[in-house]
């Protein structure tokens, strides 16, 4: 499992795609903190950017390595090797080279600017929000057998999860306006990894504004230890139930 | 001659003023042992001076013009049962002592100190401790209240009483005092043509400052800090508030200042720093708000559509999550010159004016005030998307509510 892991990581690491995206973000994350005067701005200017385009970049190039290593896949499941750990040795590939091009990018320039509680919260997210995305994206992919329709639906299922959800949160909350659903918030935050990151994040950043009824009851939840704990398991959550789902299929799946 | 009958007549008035004002001394092994000796011995114009010890007398009741003064602070203590200084006579001076443990009662408002229907009482330098009400003036005029510190340690707000409170009362002095842990840090009611300066309250239970129907009022350089609901300010005219620091104030129903009914004022050079809302605003009209400073604030203001008439120069408004908010969709108020950290526009012609108007209100803090769980998307893209959308053609946010020439620049204030 080992030796696939390490092909892996070689492998998307030699593509130079990875490492655009580390530069991107690196240049990104330095210009933001340098442009504004007050850091706090500059951590919010950063968040934008961690919840929007992390998830995207990470559905996206999943996807599309998944379909490009099809053969490679083939190969290997003729081989002797179990298929779990050839489907785990996939995902871990991806997420340590993802992850680690986010820590580089983005974690590093938080930590020279903003080296406390907020930022290194916003750094566990970005790499939280990578590795669900892989996950996210390694299920799509497996169910789909056609390249262009799964490229597709990862993008459509990042549409969803950065833009489409909000709307229809909003959306309900018009329609049930009569309703106290402060504590229903609570729950729904935890469907989406990114607004569940965003929350857990703005808690940190904006407490004043937070603090009407609505940021009461939130704070109450994300603001004390179990909170957090909890949170943090529904992330880890994202992650395995993808992962775990995917590999049923993949086991039994006809390649 | 005249010269000899100017002299006389001096050294006959200093006779004679010397004959009047005999000083009598309370303690262990002076004139008397108690304070209540001394008032019944002293007549107007004594000076009582009180030595060091406990003194665990009720209810000290002084109702001639004296002077009670304690020397290192001697304690009164009212043993949770009774109100400690009564003052009944106008001309009196309460100064250097410690007043603790007074008796709770709602029906007679027990006080640490409590004047009386008397005018020209100074009450300086005491501290107050574990008291009910701390210093209370009742139908007092021209009073003086100064350099005092006051605690208490009132749990809710039903079993507890104000820090300096006045009623029905005109001209006072309320002065660098300090008050924590009571209802209300200071309260006004009825109380006019008044000057309150330089006194911190914080931690207060219920409002750091809370006054009603207290017209042409003068607040200057008072801090408020960390109470329950902020400062409350209500149906009143004519008020003055200058410098004053309001911060800290966080909570569901929590306002850096709120201003209710509240009509031709002035309100220049305070900051609010970090408060849940710095002003709120409902039936306000006619009021200057001019060279403010609004930071890291949730809602820097609220201004209720019922406010009209108002002006807003002058200000800074940094790192607030929301500048203004309003319930309805109208706006009569008028913003000039303000520094708004979030504008996003230009100055072609340098003259420090911005060229576009600036929006303080956004659409998603319209929602937010419709709809409260919404808070929920708070920095999302959709919400920002909206407030893009809405800022190019605004549809639902009042369309008169902008500053017309935002300055480019932090004012220095």
């Amino acid at each position: 499992m080992q030796k696939i892991l390490k092909y892996v990581v070689v492998d998307i690491l030699r593509s130079r795609i990875v490492l655009a995206y580390t530069l991107f973000l690196l240049l990104i994350s330095f210009s933001i903190f340098n442009l504004e005067d007050n850091p706090e701005k500059g951590l919010l200017s950063l968040l934008n950017l961690i919840l929007f385009i992390v998830p995207l970049i990470s559905i996206i190039f999943s996807t599309i390595y998944f379909y490009n290593s099809s053969e490679f896949i083939e190969l290997m499941v003729s081989q002797p090797i179990k298929r779990k750990s050839i489907w785990l040795s996939l995902f871990g590939g991806l997420a340590v080279s993802l992850g680690v091009a986010f820590f580089v990018g983005a974690g590093i320039p938080i930590l020279i600017y903003q080296p406390n509680i907020t930022g290194f919260l916003m750094i566990i997210a970005g790499l939280f929000l990578s590795v669900i995305f892989i996950a996210i994206a390694l299920l799509s992919s497996v169910i789909t057998r056609d390249k262009a329709k799964g490229i597709g639906i990862a993008i459509l299922l990042w549409l969803y999860f950065a833009v489409i959800f909000d709307g229809l949160v909003l959306f309900l909350l018009f329609q049930f306006a009569d309703y106290p659903l402060e504590k229903v918030m609570v729950g729904i935050s935890s469907l989406n990894p990114i607004d569940l990151s965003r929350i857990l994040i703005l808690l940190q950043l904006d407490v004043s504004a937070l603090m009407g009824y609505t940021g009461a009851v939130f704070k109450d939840f994300f603001g004390t230890a179990t909170g957090i704990t909890i949170s943090f398991s529904v992330l880890i959550l994202w992650i395995v139930i993808p992962v775990f789902l995917s590999l049923r299929k993949f086991k039994s799946k006809d390649l | 001659m005249k010269v000899f009958i100017l002299i006389s007549v001096i050294a006959s008035l200093v006779c004679i003023n010397t004959s009047l004002a005999a000083v009598i001394t309370v303690g262990k092994g002076k004139d008397v042992a108690t304070i209540h000796q001394a008032i019944d011995k002293a007549n107007n114009g004594d000076t009582v001076l009180v030595y060091p010890g406990e003194y665990h007398e009720k209810n000290i009741l002084i109702n001639k013009s004296i002077a009670l003064i304690g020397i290192d602070r001697p304690v009164i203590d009212g043993d949770h049962a009774y109100e400690m200084i009564s003052v009944a006579a106008s001309n009196v001076v309460v100064k250097g002592f410690r007043v603790q443990h007074s008796g709770k009662s709602s029906l007679n408002d027990i006080a640490a100190i409590k004047i009386y229907s008397s005018s020209y009482v100074t009450i300086e330098n005491n501290i107050v401790d574990d008291s009910f009400f701390g210093i209370f003036a009742n139908n007092a005029s021209s009073c003086t209240i100064r350099n005092n510190y006051l605690t208490a340690y009132n749990k809710g707000e039903q079993e507890s009483g104000n820090g300096i409170h006045c009623w029905k009362s005109d001209s006072m002095h309320i002065q660098n005092n300090t008050a924590t842990g009571f209802r209300d840090g200071i309260y006004f009611e009825f109380v006019t043509h008044s000057i309150i300066s330089r006194n911190l309250s914080e931690k207060n239970i219920r409002y750091g400052l809370h006054f009603m129907f207290s017209h042409n009022d003068t607040y200057v350089s008072n801090t408020f800090r960390n109470n329950g609901a902020g400062v409350a300010v209500m149906f009143t005219h004519g008020v003055k508030m200058i410098n004053n620091v309001f911060e800290n104030n966080w909570g569901a129903a929590s306002y850096g200042l709120l201003l209710k009914e509240i009509s031709d004022s002035y309100i220049q050079d305070n900051r609010f720093l970090e408060n849940t809302m710095g002003i709120y605003m409902e039936g306000t009209s006619r009021i200057a708000l001019v060279k403010n400073l609004f930071k890291k604030n949730g809602y820097a203001m609220k201004i209720m559509a019922s406010c009209a008439d108002n002006k807003l120069y002058l200000n800074n408004f940094l790192g607030n999550s929301f500048d203004v908010g309003t319930n309805g969709s109208i706006s009569l108020n008028e913003f000039k010159n303000n520094y708004w950290d979030k504008y996003e526009g230009y100055d072609l012609n340098r003259d420090g004016i911005g060229d576009v108007p600036y929006r303080p209100i956004s659409l998603y803090s319209m929602i937010v005030e419709q709809n409260p769980p919404a808070m929920m998307l708070f920095r999302s893209f959709i919400v920002t998307l909206l407030d893009k959308t809405e800022k190019v053609i605004p549809a639902i946010i009042p369309e008169n509510l902008k500053d017309n020439y935002p300055s480019m620049k932090q004012l220095s204030l």
